[in-house]
């Protein structure tokens, strides 16, 4: 176990540096351990992913000098799922000399999190995020500017000042590429040895001299040809993504899975938070039970686009029937909710509060679409005030993904958009240096639980993928190994590696021996119709308890009538499935316990028993103010909570407040 | 408006790279019009397990035509008969009831089939490898607007960067060229005062590379561009020919 962790009947606080808020980092910096040019060649370390968080910190480790293994699920690390973020990265930069700061970006994120995350750590990501912007216009990343030459910026939700960075609606994908270049060049010193297509499946730990069991490799199988391959290093991190598509239907890739979490989870590392996953408002609506995925469109349209429902309800029936089209109803039988409940931050309101506000409407009747399960994002106004050609330069390429899904004009016809799941705040529980409970195993990124709290501002997701593999991680895994510099390299034929790859060659064995009759997918739709009713955008005591008891009767279904074609001994695509639904069928379970835990609402985690009178969110802080870490007790059992106790110092807890 | 078609499907299998493959033919009924291609090769998988054969192995993840993992060709056509989409955006509306859609993986040298219509695009990461960036460590960087960029160059850096690396320009070409992919990232870093310091070496090493790895030459037939789900332009490689005589005359 992390020695950082005192637990005290189930309660622990986390050490972080002394001093200032402003001060913290760089009091740690000055005095954490660092590990010698000569050293750092003889330490290995595992990256498990390469996506903002991994490929920026495989680059940079190897930069530094360690060697580096860095696995990839797909085909090539350039297309990891942080390709497709839209529409932007948050700096306190104050180009725009609008009244920001390193501590107001803190205090809205902090804020915008609703009171769930860690000071120190946010701060200091809001402390390095400007770095983050200097690093990637270096990499030669194409942030949009303006006329004289200089960096162009637009407002994102929970903000009031306009610092986003963006490139085009690509921003994700521009910064991915950056990151990927930095790794590439690496690749190509030999720095970072690069390993595609291969799914990480168990993570070995082996106890040192002192009997303290750390994280020394991991096994992966050779997607290409199914075998199972053992590799060993000093440290371990995991920046794997978010457990988004438990819910089947997200705004995720197909191969982003929990599966890494999972296993660390499973291996005695906390799982923190599980029940804060973020419902994003401006997605494309689903239409048909053979749907695969959904497609968000970026948070930025709400800069210009503005949200509305019809007033009338006869309005909205008129408009599910076809009867009606939403260019003919008039301005003033438009209802605007968003700018009628917050005045302050109107359409700019953050996506928890935006999605609530959404489903309130459609629950009340207002919804379109056949299904009633949509609101209009309407443009007219901003093609009125701006011209065509200015709004076609800031959103064309959102535009045609719309046009070409929808089979709609976004111009001449407003949007229909419904919420949907698009990110996970929770994750594997780390402490200030992202080290998770156990010793050597780090977690970055959107994989770990430590930054947005219950609910993240968009824009940030980049910000703390890149903050984590570029600034956090490259000094805080060294304090770690500058200890390790002594022990020589593991034979990957220790027990423990043998013992990993046969629990794993054991599981595969049965899931393809099952024979069923029900195909992965089918059980993956059926947990997700679960979560999306049970444990989505507003949960009940009653509905979790119904999520808990459905889920277990999955699982056993899962286990006992599944249908995999094929042999592990080559490319099963199947099998992948069904070893990630595996995981996901734990991870929904888990999620389900944790919302039932927390007797309260707060960002992402909307209990309707806990709301004030206006329908907002309504928190404990004297009962739930802890980040909640479930460590595993076996597979016929509950997992055991223990609470990191969040205090907070700096900062005054309020109710959110959006309105004025 | 939705509705729903019948079609045939004659699709590329082929177990292995070694092994001989050909073209299977498989029927679907009442596939909606706004489901998107793959969700319609999900059905035939999906059909496929139930009867207990082999589900179609083929690239894929995001599915919003930004990873760049899909690929196919669809009568003919490196990611079908739409313009300005990968398949993955590709809907069932541009299909009529009744029609044979063949379906077969990336036609290159350079891009061996692993499985199916999966193939091996490795070549490219190499490509970038040999010098496809700009050669900065983390750290100690000047503040973002230090070099102002004027704002034409960095839209046009910006188009060239949009490139998605799927690689239906080679697949497309009839020389088996990877010159428009290339290009993309020589020209976004030649245009951008950051790429000036290795702007020679770049072109070279990453020409090398693309010959090194069996790419074909160029002979501006222009399929790559029109074929491109992000519509690079030919512009690119007029820059990356100027960008490679140019470091060539300087030795």
């Amino acid at each position: 176990m992390n020695d950082t962790i005192k637990i005290e009947n189930g309660v622990f606080t986390v050490p972080v540096p002394d001093g200032q808020l402003s001060e913290k980092w760089t009091n740690y910096k000055s005095h954490q351990k660092l590990v010698n040019p000569a050293n750092k060649r003889r330490l290995d370390v595992i990256v498990v992913g390469t996506g903002l968080a991994g490929a920026s910190a495989a680059a940079s480790l190897g930069e530094l000098g360690f060697n580096v293994l860095n696995f990839c699920i797909q085909d090539s690390p350039r297309r990891a799922h942080s390709i497709a973020a839209q529409g932007g990265i948050n700096a306190a930069k104050n180009y725009q000399n609008d009244g920001d700061s390193v501590y107001r970006l803190f205090y809205d994120t902090i804020k915008g999190g609703d009171y769930r995350a860690r000071e120190a750590n946010v701060y200091r990501l809001a402390e390095v995020a400007n770095d983050i912007i200097d690093q990637c216009v270096a990499q030669g990343v194409p942030f949009a500017r303006e006329y004289g030459g200089l960096l162009d910026n637009r407002s994102f939700g929970g903000a009031q000042v306009s610092r986003t960075f963006y490139a085009k609606g690509q921003t994700g994908q521009q910064l991915l590429l950056g990151a990927y270049s930095a790794l590439s060049r690496q690749v190509h010193k030999g720095s970072v040895k690069l390993y595609h297509r291969y799914e990480m499946l168990d993570v070995v730990l082996v106890k040192d001299k002192n009997g303290i069991e750390r994280a020394r490799g991991i096994i992966a199988r050779n997607l290409v040809t199914g075998k199972l391959e053992r590799f060993f290093a000093h440290a371990v991190v995991i920046a794997t993504g978010g457990y988004g598509n438990v819910f089947f239907l997200s705004t995720n890739a197909m191969a982003s899975n929990g599966s890494a979490a999972v296993q660390c989870y499973r291996k005695g590392a906390f799982f923190a938070n599980p029940c804060f996953a973020q419902i994003h408002p401006t997605c494309i609506p689903v239409h048909g039970d053979y749907q695969s995925k959904l497609t968000l469109m970026s948070e930025s349209l709400r800069n210009d686009g503005r949200i509305w429902v019809p007033k009338k309800k006869e309005d909205a029936e008129a408009l599910r029937a076809g009867k009606l089209k939403p260019t003919q109803i008039k301005d003033e039988d438009r209802d605007f909710y968003l700018e009628r409940r917050y005045p302050a931050f109107g359409n700019l309101v953050p996506r928890d509060v935006a999605s609530r506000a959404a489903k309130e409407r459609c629950d009340a009747g207002f919804g379109v679409n056949n299904t009633g399960l949509a609101v209009f994002l309407d443009f007219k106004y901003a093609i009125e005030r701006l011209g065509r050609d200015a709004v076609e330069a800031r959103y064309g390429n959102l535009f045609q993904m719309y046009e070409k899904i929808v089979d709609e004009n976004p111009y001449e016809t407003p949007m229909m958009i419904f919420p949907a799941i698009h990110y996970t705040m929770g994750g594997i529980w780390v402490d200030y240096e992202l080290q998770t409970s156990i010793k050597g195993l780090f977690a970055i990124g959107e994989a770990n639980f430590s930054d947005h709290g219950a609910n993240r501002l968009g824009a940030s997701a980049l910000m703390q993928g890149l903050a984590d593999g570029y600034f956090v991680l490259p000094y805080t895994i060294q304090n770690y190994l500058a200890d390790q510099i002594q022990e020589p390299r593991l034979s990957t034929e220790l027990p423990e590696f043998v013992k990993a790859e046969q629990d794993i060659k054991d599981k595969i064995t049965r899931l393809l021996n099952i024979k069923g009759k029900r195909s992965v997918d089918s059980l993956h739709k059926e947990l997700g119709q679960v979560m999306w009713d049970n444990v989505g955008m507003a949960r009940t005591e009653a509905s979790l308890k119904e999520a808990l008891v459905r889920i277990k009767e999955i699982k056993k279904e899962f286990w006992n009538n599944v249908y995999i074609p094929g042999d592990s001994a080559s490319m099963n695509v199947e099998l992948e499935k069904a070893l990630r639904l595996a995981d996901f069928l734990d991870v929904g379970y888990l999620m389900a316990l944790d919302g039932l835990n927390r007797n309260e609402s707060c960002g992402g985690h909307f209990r309707e028993e806990y709301q004030t009178e206006e329908g907002e969110a309504l928190r404990h802080d004297d009962k739930y103010s802890y980040a909640a870490c479930w460590q595993y007790r076996g597979e016929d059992q509950d997992p055991e909570l223990f609470k990191e106790d969040l205090t907070y110092e700096f900062t005054v807890r309020a109710q959110r407040n959006y309105k004025s | 408006m939705e509705k729903s078609i019948n079609i045939k499907v004659k699709v590329w299998r082929q177990a292995g790279p070694k092994v001989k493959g050909m073209f299977e033919t498989y029927e679907l009924n009442n596939i909606s019009t706004d489901a998107s291609f793959l969700e319609m090769i999900d059905i035939l998988n999906e059909q496929l397990v139930k009867e207990h054969k082999e589900p179609v192995a083929f690239d894929h993840d995001c599915r919003e035509g930004i990873c760049g993992m899909c690929s196919l060709y669809i009568n003919g056509h490196p990611h079908g008969p739409d313009q300005e989409v990968t398949t993955c955006q590709l809907h069932m509306r541009k299909f009529h009831d009744g029609q044979v859609i063949t379906i077969e993986p990336w036609r290159s040298r350079a891009f061996p089939i692993i499985k199916d219509l999966m193939v091996d695009r490795n070549a490219y990461d190499k490509i970038i490898q040999a010098g496809g960036y700009v050669s900065v460590n983390t750290g100690g960087i000047p503040d973002a607007n230090a070099i102002p960029i004027p704002k034409p160059k960095a839209d046009e850096a910006m188009d060239a960067a949009s490139c998605i690396g799927c690689g239906a320009c080679a697949a497309a070409c009839k020389n088996g060229s990877a010159m428009l992919f290339v290009a993309a990232k020589v020209s976004q870093l030649a245009l951008l005062p950051q790429g000036q310091v290795e702007r020679a070496a770049r072109a070279k090493a990453m020409v090398a590379k693309m010959d090194e790895l069996g790419f074909g030459n160029c002979t501006n037939t222009g399929a790559c561009a029109a074929e491109c789900p992000k519509s690079v332009s030919l512009i690119h490689i007029a820059r990356l020919n100027r960008e490679y005589l140019g470091a060539k005359f300087k030795d």
